[in-house]
């Protein structure tokens, strides 16, 4: 047997049930303290000033006049004369005051001299970008069944073929989808408390990574890492954005050192959304051939989008997405525009690639007059991950729970309830999510006190509940015996939250460390009651002989053998070790029902339907509420969200809460979540789930309400004037 | 927020007495929803702020046989609640619509009337008009107006219940500069697409309040609000209608029909209510009438869809006035 394992199925008290948070209470009530909680006495608080303008060089810099405003204590600048700005909202400055107030006036007194330069931020129009020269060779990657002549040219020789494949096709897709830019919109923005003592420094920041952000802080400060301790028991949002100090970050501390004082910077809103965070953009276009039962044979696209100032995008290895045809060529370019850069946004890629390429397949069936259903099933023997049973037993269960057979009818042929029309859509997505590396230190006290220290954080998985699941299952005790200390530098290190890698990290390091600790008590116990250590178990709150209950003792008595001293156990787990509690690689089904008003173009999310696989599960209600939250997020940028930037200014305009919409409980319909578990999946041991089940919303979304329509709204989100705009262009057509 | 003077009057002479001549010199805060982030963001930047939420006679609604009185500090949820007001469902559907426990506790009528357009330009900092209406005519002005937008102001008027008061015939009474002044308008007056920077969309002098909103017995006069709504909200409409349609014999005699967020100001539409004129209501009738509402739209360079949704709009704002389906989504 292996020396780390988990219960056998059927066996475990704690994993695999349904656990509320053990910090539920506190976020819900308020007395969790996120980093915008911290506060101290004597407390600065300190913004950031964002340039006004998407491309500029500055003249001059003047932050003198703010600090003449009345309660305004330090002025900073954060750019010099002389820098070039990118991108509207990149902080330029900083003020710390003694009230928002006074730091707004301070603000607005800062004297700026800019010299604007030609602006560029249109990242659909490929044309345009083109005759702006923002535009940049990206990847390609060309897979053909036949292979090239000695003689022939590769470029000509792929053309050619890929023309005769399109040429016997049964149905050609020649099609056009795309996904705008989004931001993180983290409910906490970015930003930090930072409090000098004794010239070492606590920082309270919001960060998806509390054991790796130290030394951030550290280096620009003249300091070394042990002089940091970062804190951050809550996080209130980061999908990705919040692995960086950031310039913000840096600055507040620098305040702090110069002041004397603590100082709190978390940035505004529109900084926020200007500058903190978004997903890069994507627009495809692509012929697909497909033979007469909807099979893809070939498959020839070219996308483009913008990662904002710095050349990016969505890559081309993702495209078209989990299906993977014997023939394709797929080509990226990407597009400088004066944005800010994105950062990785929930599933990098993926998302947007599953977009704008299993709408293509979608359009295939609709091509053909087939059931879309049929098309994705007929189209699994090529998915790149091999999981195509996976696929096609989640697709079965799926389509159970949403009615598909009962429901379904062909593009554009549904019956009409006034302007009303409904629609079905579905979409796969994949995802790796390995676990990180992670360390736990567990101690148990002689007193039976139990506690399990990591340099975690607890993003949306329920990260401080799972731990306490783990641990207290391989105690034999209830959950509210463990305390679980997480959220600071100083517990030993745990990887950053990004990738869906922390429940799997954190799954290997508690239980390998829960392990070794309760394998100790056995020992003593044994001695004592005079039995083999093998013949112990730890469950119902006692150290007792397997199936002798009556021989053995409490948990308290047990740990009283330890003496004096505490038992301390710490367990490494490395992601090349031998994962024996973790895996990788899901898959994940996702249907949606729509209904569409064809006379405003609004779309209503009627039923979603998720069912997704993540090995084993740790706690079947954060696993649930990690689905819900996706797919909620999914329907945001399908029917909601977008950057909205001015043509002419780069201004971001829709870059307030009241602006940048997202849907409301409202508009999310009914969400069924299934969690895939079969002794296949419960066997394979952990992986995480924060990214998988966000991506398929876009693709799955937009079919539906192509099938309620008959016409593709080819770009996310599809918002009333789109769905409109397309109408229209179909009519005339 | 910049700093400012503060002050809570218990009576209309005292409000009058703090209230400045000047643009930036005072400024009255009643739900505060829209003023306190526009004042966080220093987009308005009073010296003084007067709260009017303690003002006497103010706050409340009163009913008698020629109509109802509603003090302009009456919230949106009294108004909602108020049996004086069942005969208006216009009023009842445009609070509905706002679908923000928040914003219709705090709110209070004479805000919504009052509340600042939501134009992203004049949010952004650069004034009402926005470089003459040149930023929303070259940049996104998807949410712009589609009618009234020639001259430079081009935001849409943000009040969803202007639209019902205006076709339901509301008068507006305002008080002030002096203490005897008093004048009783039509809220359709109170509005207008300013011509200048100095101007505001609507007519008070800095020194005016708005005490009350009468509104005429509704006598039969079926009413109805419309709106298209992206989200369940809180989230302004993209478009809004508003319809009161007199009908008897089994044709409408008298019919006035209101547009919102289509132009700088609430916009009455004379064709729409012409075209009902004599007509039974019926979706072909009602089509037509939307139609002619939109017939002159000037659609800017991203808004042309809104010239569909204002048809539609009004098309299901008089089918719901008549009790008669929508052929949408419910409201």
């Amino acid at each position: 047997m292996a020396k780390y394992n988990w219960p056998a199925r059927g066996t475990a008290s704690l994993i695999g049930t349904s656990q509320d948070r053990i910090d539920g209470l506190a976020k819900a009530t308020g007395t969790a303290k996120y980093s915008y909680d911290v506060n101290f006495d004597d407390l600065l608080i300190a913004r950031v000033l964002g340039c006004p303008h998407a491309h500029c060089k500055i003249k001059s810099i003047d932050v003198s006049p703010a600090e003449k405003v009345p309660g305004v204590v330090k002025a900073v600048t954060m750019k010099s004369e002389g820098n070039e700005v990118h991108w509207q909202g990149d902080p330029i400055a900083a003020v710390a005051g003694e009230s928002e107030g006074a730091v707004a006036e301070g603000l607005k007194a800062i004297k700026v001299e800019y010299e604007e330069l030609p602006v560029f931020v249109n990242d659909e129009d490929l044309a345009a970008a083109e005759a702006a020269k923002r535009t940049g060779k990206g990847g390609q990657n060309v897979q053909l069944e036949r292979e090239p002549g000695d003689n022939d040219d590769e470029q000509a020789f792929a053309d050619k073929e890929i023309d005769r494949l399109l040429a016997e096709s049964a149905a050609v897709v020649d099609g056009y989808y795309g996904i705008d830019v989004i931001t993180h919109m983290c409910l906490e923005p970015h930003g930090s408390t930072c409090k000098w003592t004794d010239g070492k420094l606590d920082a309270y920041l919001s960060t998806q990574n509390v054991s790796q952000t130290g030394g951030q802080f550290a280096g620009p400060l003249g300091l070394t890492a042990d002089d940091v301790t970062v804190h951050c028991d809550f996080i209130g949002g980061g999908f990705g954005s919040k692995f960086q100090v950031d310039a913000w970050g840096v600055v507040a501390a620098q305040i702090a050192k110069q002041t004397g004082r603590p100082v709190k910077l978390m940035l505004d809103r529109d900084i926020e959304l200007k500058t903190a965070g978004c997903r890069p953009s994507g627009y495809l276009k692509v012929k697909v051939g497909a033979d007469k039962d909807g099979v893809v044979k070939v498959w020839d696209s070219h996308h483009w989008g913008t990662n904002g100032a710095t050349p990016g995008g969505v890559t081309q290895g993702v495209i078209p997405y989990v299906f993977d045809p014997k023939n394709r060529r797929r080509r990226q370019t990407t597009i400088v525009t004066n944005a800010s850069p994105s950062r990785a946004w929930r599933a990098p890629n993926h998302p947007q690639a599953c977009a704008m390429s299993q709408t293509a397949y979608d359009d295939i069936a609709a091509k053909l007059g087939l059931d879309s259903y049929d098309v994705f099933m007929r189209n699994l023997p090529s998915v790149s991950n091999g999981k195509k049973d996976v696929y096609a037993d989640q697709m079965k269960i799926a389509a159970g729970l949403i009615g598909w057979k009962s429901k379904w009818h062909p593009h554009g042929k549904g019956p009409a309830k006034g302007s009303i029309v409904s629609g079905l859509g579905m979409a796969i997505h994949t995802w790796g999510g390995g676990g990180h590396a992670s360390t736990c230190l567990v101690k148990v006290h002689p007193d039976g006190g139990v506690e399990a220290n990591l340099g975690s954080q607890d993003l949306g998985t329920g990260t401080r509940t799972v731990i306490g699941m783990i641990v207290a299952e391989t105690f034999g005790l209830p959950l509210s015996a463990v305390k679980v200390n997480i959220g600071s530098s100083k517990y030993p290190i745990s990887g950053p939250s990004g990738g869906s890698t922390t429940v799997g990290g954190v799954s290997e390091s508690s239980r390998r460390a829960s392990q070794d600790a309760v394998a100790k008590i056995f020992e003593l116990a044994a001695a004592l009651l005079k039995v083999e250590a093998d013949t112990l178990e730890a469950a119902k709150g006692r150290i007792q002989v397997k199936g002798s209950p009556n021989k053995g003792l409490s948990w308290k008595d047990a740990c009283s053998l330890l003496g004096m001293m505490p038992l301390e156990v710490k367990a490494e787990f490395r992601k090349a070790d031998d994962n024996q509690l973790s895996s990788s690689q899901v898959g994940g089904v996702q249907m949606a029902e729509v209904e569409v008003d064809k006379d405003t173009g609004v779309v209503r999310m009627k039923k979603f339907v998720a069912v997704q696989d993540m090995g084993t599960i740790i706690n079947r209600k954060t696993a649930s509420s990690q689905i819900y939250g996706a797919a909620i997020m999914g329907i945001a940028y399908s029917l909601f969200e977008q950057r909205i930037m001015d043509p002419v200014t780069g201004a971001f305009l829709n870059a307030e809460i009241a602006d940048y919409k997202l849907p409301r409980l409202g508009d999310i319909g009914e969400i069924v979540v299934e969690l895939y578990e079969p002794d296949s999946e419960y066997n394979r041991g952990v992986v995480g789930l924060g990214e998988p089940p966000v991506i398929s919303p876009g693709a799955a979304i937009s079919n539906a309400v192509c099938n309620a329509l008959g016409v593709r709204v080819p770009v996310l989100p599809m918002t009333p004037k789109r769905v409109l705009e397309a109408l229209e262009k179909a009519r005339k057509a | 927020m910049k700093a400012f003077e503060y002050a809570a009057p218990t009576h209309a002479e005292g409000v009058l007495e703090l209230l400045s001549d000047e643009a930036d010199g005072s400024v009255i805060l009643a739900g505060g929803t829209d003023l306190i982030p526009l004042m966080a963001r220093l987009i308005v930047t009073p010296k003084r702020v007067v709260n009017i939420k303690q003002v006497a006679g103010l706050r409340g609604i009163e009913a008698d046989s020629l109509g109802v009185t509603i003090g302009a500090v009456t919230t949106l949820d009294e108004l909602l609640e108020a049996p004086e007001l069942d005969d208006f469902p216009s009023i009842q559907h445009a609070i509905r619509g706002i679908n923000s426990a928040t914003l219709q506790a705090q709110g209070t009528i004479g805000g919504e009337l009052f509340q600042r357009p939501q134009c992203w330009y004049f949010r952004d900092r650069k004034g009402l008009l926005a470089e003459s209406g040149r930023l929303v005519e070259q940049g996104d002005n998807r949410y712009h107006a589609i009618f009234g937008n020639a001259g430079p102001a081009k935001f849409v008027s943000p009040s969803r219940i202007a639209p019902a008061l205006i076709a339901l015939g509301a008068q507006a009474r305002i008080v002030g500069p002096g203490p005897e002044d008093e004048a009783i308008v039509p809220v359709e007056t109170l509005f207008r697409a300013p011509r200048d920077a100095r101007q505001r969309e609507h007519i008070l002098a800095p020194n005016q309040l708005l005490t009350h909103i009468l509104l005429p017995a509704a006598d039969g006069v079926a009413n109805a609000t419309y709106e298209v709504r992206q989200s369940a909200g809180p989230d302004f409409p993209l478009v809004g209608a508003a319809a009161a349609l007199r009908i008897a014999g089994g044709v409408v005699r008298e019919a006035h029909i209101v547009l919102g967020q289509v132009a700088p100001t609430p916009w009455v539409s004379y064709p729409a209510a012409q075209a009902m004129l004599g007509q039974p209501v019926n979706l072909q009738t009602a089509t037509a009438a939307g139609e002619a509402a939109v017939a002159a739209a000037t659609p800017l360079s991203e808004n042309g869809y809104k010239v569909q949704l204002a048809s539609v709009a009004v098309r299901r704002a008089i089918l719901l006035a008549a009790g008669l389906d929508t052929g949408g989504f419910e409201t």
